[in-house]
């Protein structure tokens, strides 16, 4: 049996279903999470059913991507678990109306049903369930209150049989219904309406916003920084270096196996940045360097997700992102981007039209650098100075901006303006914040450190083969004519399309200056994108697309490396 | 002086009819009317947003930037264009 989770956006259906079938998915307080349906089981009795969660929509008439795939999947479902908000009857019961008309049994896991009480709603549930004709039982996903009785009355659920109607009778009905069930009393101003009025106010939403993001990159880097300097620094140090080198003197401190598990020993020691070996940079620049900024990163994601703060960040970017062609909700894939590209461009689905989603997926792969490339930017170029840092991020940003305003003007197609619902802020549910960044952690290791080894298997071997001698000389012309690097950085650049991390890791042997580390670091930003968000590109736009975004990001990558090149 | 209530009421009557591009923040008001297009209108309907709807205008942004308005429990955020063609009867505070 297939049952589907189907309701209006940001209901909690994801949370209910990692409560339902124990997969974990991500779930956040923003409409749109879901973008693509997920598939878990449960155990009913003697038979297991197959439970799928489906993105959110308003109505059965889409009107963005990830609206059509849950319409799509609404005929493939044997049973409807409409998930809809206790705190929005009227909107969510419109769309349980349309569900009925269309014959298949219903049961209604009435949610988030411990907020009615904050806000004054009482709903009288039999009655609910007598006027509807289906189940309806009271539910908090997050907590996983109901639940049990939930699961219990699946069998129950029914269809009512109603036949087809127009909106307006449709409406007429919702009215009539919610009359009858709810009654609002008084509730008291509390501190989540304080920070709504605070952030829905223009200046006040604007300074909570800088105040927001800066707090965001603070703690990002200190919890960062202090991963690496408390944890991951000193195991690496004292406890995996004497270790390797006892192998290297095993391995007798040379030769082919040498090379490739342990890398050139750079003045008789490993050097985690430069050896290039399997057991030594390839495990420390995924697990020592980047691996800390990952879990910062999407902890603190994590929490601005929960909290329900992005909606409100695209209210406030909507007049920038205008004029790029894109409207404000497309910082929400944006902002996922800084911690990787692949799932940023999945998000794109959220926007309406195909010119945006273009545009958006280019942008992202241009001018946002995920986690791993960050983590190694600033390992490697901080070395120099904040301050060269600051010069990659100010050119990844304006020519974000630069690119963003000459795509819209050159793209066909239309873009749609901001329509979005802002839901109420909540307090992160810790559970819910903590599965999240387990199931993004993880998915980093389990994503990350295979291509990673791969990455640095093969640079071994085509150094040994003398491949790079010639793609360098055959290069030269660009990279040390146009950019001013050394030829040898084209290894950088090619490995790249592996893993931008291992990438950023190859120019630290180079010995480069502060201004080739900031041209090269920018470049390998902004060009090529890696094999993962390649795959992803092709198959969000179309190869046709992919191809055009491609060639965008090699042209920008170039034209910026160049002027940085003439101007720094 | 019934002509004169009589106008008075007329002009009103035309001030209290708005886009909600418009309206003042704070006030209340009904939608009378979705202007243009039948995509806006259904996108908006789907969303709880029709003919006969009370909402509350919270803020507009600088630079035409997006409208925020209150319908009971939802939190809206619409674009300035599209608040352009939302007609509002605007209650006159008393």
């Amino acid at each position: 049996m297939k049952i589907l989770l189907a309701g209006n956006p940001n209901v909690g259906k994801s949370a209910l279903f990692s409560r339902l079938t124990g997969t974990r998915i991500i779930a956040s307080n923003y409409p749109g999470t879901t973008v693509e349906f997920t598939r878990g089981y449960l155990n009913l009795g003697t038979e297991q059913a197959e439970i799928i969660d489906v993105p959110g929509t308003y109505s059965l008439e889409p009107t963005s991507k990830a609206e059509e795939v849950a319409v799509e999947m609404l005929d493939d479902g044997d049973l409807i678990i409409n998930v809809i908000d206790a705190t929005n009857l009227e909107r969510n019961i419109h769309l349980t109306l349309q569900l009925l008309e269309r014959q298949k049994p219903v049961i209604i896991a009435l949610n988030m049903w411990d907020d009615t009480r904050h806000r004054g709603i009482n709903i009288d549930v039999a009655k609910l369930e007598e006027l509807l004709g289906v189940p309806v039982v009271p539910t908090v996903s997050v907590t996983g209150q109901g639940i049990k009785a939930l699961v219990r009355r699946i069998p129950e659920a029914k269809s009512p049989m109603l036949s087809h109607t127009s909106n307006d009778e449709r409406w007429a009905k919702v009215g009539h219904i919610v009359v009858q069930v709810q009654t609002l009393s008084h509730h008291h101003h509390t501190w989540r309406d304080v920070l709504e009025d605070v952030s829905n106010h223009p200046a006040g939403g604007a300074i909570l916003a800088i105040l927001a993001i800066f707090a965001t990159f603070w703690a990002v880097r200190l919890v960062g920084e202090g991963i690496i300097s408390y944890i991951t620094d000193p195991l690496f140090e004292r406890l995996w270096t004497p270790l390797l080198m006892k192998l290297s003197l095993a391995l007798g401190s040379g030769g082919l196996w040498h090379d490739i598990l342990i890398g050139k020993l750079i003045n008789g020691q490993i050097d985690y940045l430069q050896s290039l070996g399997l057991l030594s940079t390839a495990l420390y620049i995924p697990l020592g360097a980047v691996l800390p900024y990952i879990i910062s990163f999407y902890f603190a994601l994590g929490i601005l997700e929960d909290i329900g703060y992005l909606p409100r960040l695209a209210v406030l970017s909507d007049s920038i992102l205008h004029r790029l062609g894109l409207h404000g909700y497309a910082i929400i894939p944006t902002i996922l981007g800084f911690g990787c590209n692949v799932p940023a461009i999945m998000a794109t689905r959220i926007l309406e039209s195909r010119k945006q989603r273009f545009i958006a997926a280019t942008l992202i792969s241009v001018g946002i650098p995920c986690a791993a490339l960050q983590a190694m930017i600033i390992g490697l170029v901080g070395q120099q100075g904040m301050q060269y840092v600051a010069m990659v991020y100010g050119s990844l940003f304006l020519s974000w901006v630069v690119i963003g305003l000459i795509l819209n003007r050159m793209v066909k197609g239309f873009s749609p303006e901001l329509l979005v619902e802002i839901p109420p802020y909540r307090f992160p549910p810790w559970r819910v914040v903590g599965a999240k960044l387990w199931l993004r952690v993880s998915g980093f290791l389990k994503e990350a450190l295979p291509i990673v080894l791969g990455a640095v298997l093969v640079v071994n071997v085509l150094y040994t083969l003398n491949v790079f001698d010639f793609i360098a000389n055959l290069t030269a012309p660009v990279i040390s004519g146009l950019l001013g690097l050394p030829k040898e950085t084209i290894v950088a650049l090619v490995v790249g399309f592996l893993r931008k991390d291992v990438a950023v890791g190859m120019l630290a042997p180079l010995g480069l200056t502060a201004k080739q580390l900031v041209i090269s670091s920018t470049v390998l930003a902004m060009s090529f994108p890696c094999v993962a968000t390649f795959v992803v590109l092709g198959r969000e736009l179309g190869v046709k697309d992919m191809l055009k975004a491609t060639a965008i990001m090699l042209a920008a990558a170039l034209a910026v490396g160049g002027l940085q090149n003439l101007i720094l | 002086m019934t002509q004169i209530n009589d106008e008075y009421k007329a002009i009103t009557h035309e001030k209290r009819l708005l886009p909600l591009s418009q309206m003042a923040a704070g006030l209340s008001g009904e939608v009378v009317e979705i202007r243009g297009g039948h995509g806006l209108a259904r996108r908006l309907e789907a969303m709880g947003i029709r003919q006969g709807r009370r909402i509350t205008k919270i803020s507009s942004a600088f630079f035409r930037g997006p409208i925020t308005f209150r319908a009971d429990q939802t939190v809206m955020a619409i674009g300035f264009g599209m608040a352009r063609r939302i007609l509002v009867e605007v209650d006159i505070p008393a």
